[in-house]
């Protein structure tokens, strides 16, 4: 058996030097720009992600990039993250269903949705396979990433429907859902051909520098008193 | 199967945030004024052209990269690429999308002549820092 550790090459070292220095970023600048508060969940999910790429980077240079740790620790590390976001997401919603004083039922529908996720994807889990535990985070995590794309979806519909302004709410939103959409994707593509392992990692890690990179720029760029017609981004002029 | 639907649903839910995104940035841009200098740089006086694109990204590719915007102006110039494929292609059919897709091409070379404009003046920041040191 090769017990060779494969280390990580100069290229993946620098996607994840580089995703954590944005995550990093984030926070920087919302409490730069006096975003903090308004952001907090958005800000205090970054700070999380931060603790995870270091936990990640500790595991990687011990066990080596295929090692079987790392996947573990990759994966749910990942729906931990996710379910972390979940909650941020829900934070958006109350800031655009303001108006509406929706506070408790976004919070129980969150609740609902995370618990409701988990079963179906051990639902389906229980049914096909026999490896279990590692088909099921897998499962779970596009299962995750599929519903907070869909929940995204309809929070830029109630951002249309209520006709919602804010600049940099607006952007903050449009990229959480270019990114759901790119895991849900890529899960989605290693689910249907699980050889693509080796792949689907370091593309995981590319499209995670998406995120933090927009809203760093979100934050520093545009002004909290900043405003956009959402519906004018969505309609095709003619 | 179940996979197979998500991936495709993903896909398509995808391409439409990335436009939005792409045209939150761009109408962001669209505000701002473009000093007369960096008009005379671009041959940008009025409105822009989707022809200039690739001339001013030439520009900005000359200038010293910053990274906050680096992200901006690559989802832009994807943007940009798409609107070309459909130019070239749903266009062809549906001749009304012609004139969608070239006004939207014109904001990608504004959006990017800001971006010039920015690191033109991070860039005379960083040598009036240099000077002062």
């Amino acid at each position: 058996m090769d017990r060779r550790i494969r280390v990580p090459g100069t290229l993946q070292l620098l996607v994840w030097l580089l995703c954590t220095l944005f995550e990093i970023a984030v926070i920087v600048c919302a409490l730069k720009k006096g975003v903090f508060r308004r952001y907090a969940l958005l800000s205090i999910y970054m700070g999380a992600s931060v603790v995870v790429s270091l936990a990640r980077f500790r595991v990687l240079t011990g066990y080596g990039y295929t090692s079987s740790q790392y996947v573990y620790v990759y994966y749910y590390s990942d729906a931990l993250l996710t379910i972390f976001l979940y909650f941020a997401l829900a934070n958006l919603y109350a800031q655009v269903l303001s108006e509406l004083k929706a506070e408790r039922h976004v919070r129980f529908a969150t609740l609902f949705l995370l618990a409701a996720t988990a079963l179906f994807s051990y639902g389906v889990v229980h049914e096909a396979s026999t490896r279990l535990i590692s088909r099921f985070v897998v499962e779970l995590s596009q299962n995750l990433y599929f519903v907070g794309l869909v929940v995204t979806y309809i929070l830029w519909g109630a951002i249309l429907k209520m006709r919602e302004t804010r600049t940099q709410l607006i952007q903050v939103v449009l990229s959480l859902g270019v990114y759901f959409s790119l895991f849900a994707a890529d899960y989605a593509l290693r689910n249907l051909y699980p050889s693509m392992r080796s792949i689907s990692i370091p593309l995981q890690q590319v499209i995670g520098c998406f995120l933090p990179l927009a809203w760093a720029y979100t934050f520093w760029y545009i002004p909290e008193d900043a405003r956009t017609v959402p519906a004018r981004l969505a309609t095709v002029s003619r | 199967m179940m996979a197979a639907f998500i991936f495709v649903v993903s896909v398509v839910i995808f391409l439409q945030f990335f436009v939005f995104y792409c045209r939150s940035l761009i109408a962001v841009s669209a505000k701002q004024p473009l000093s007369p200098e960096v008009q005379e740089v671009t041959g940008i006086q009025r409105a822009a052209s989707g022809d200039d694109f690739k001339r001013v990204m030439q520009l900005l590719h000359l200038c010293p990269e910053r990274p906050e915007d680096r992200k901006g102006i690559q989802a832009v110039g994807a943007y940009f690429q798409l609107l070309n494929l459909v130019a070239s292609t749903v266009a062809r059919w549906i001749p009304s999308t012609k004139s969608w897709t070239d006004s939207e091409r014109g904001h990608c070379t504004y959006f990017a002549a800001i971006a010039l404009e920015r690191r033109i003046s991070f860039s005379r920041e960083m040598l009036a820092q240099q000077m002062d040191s």
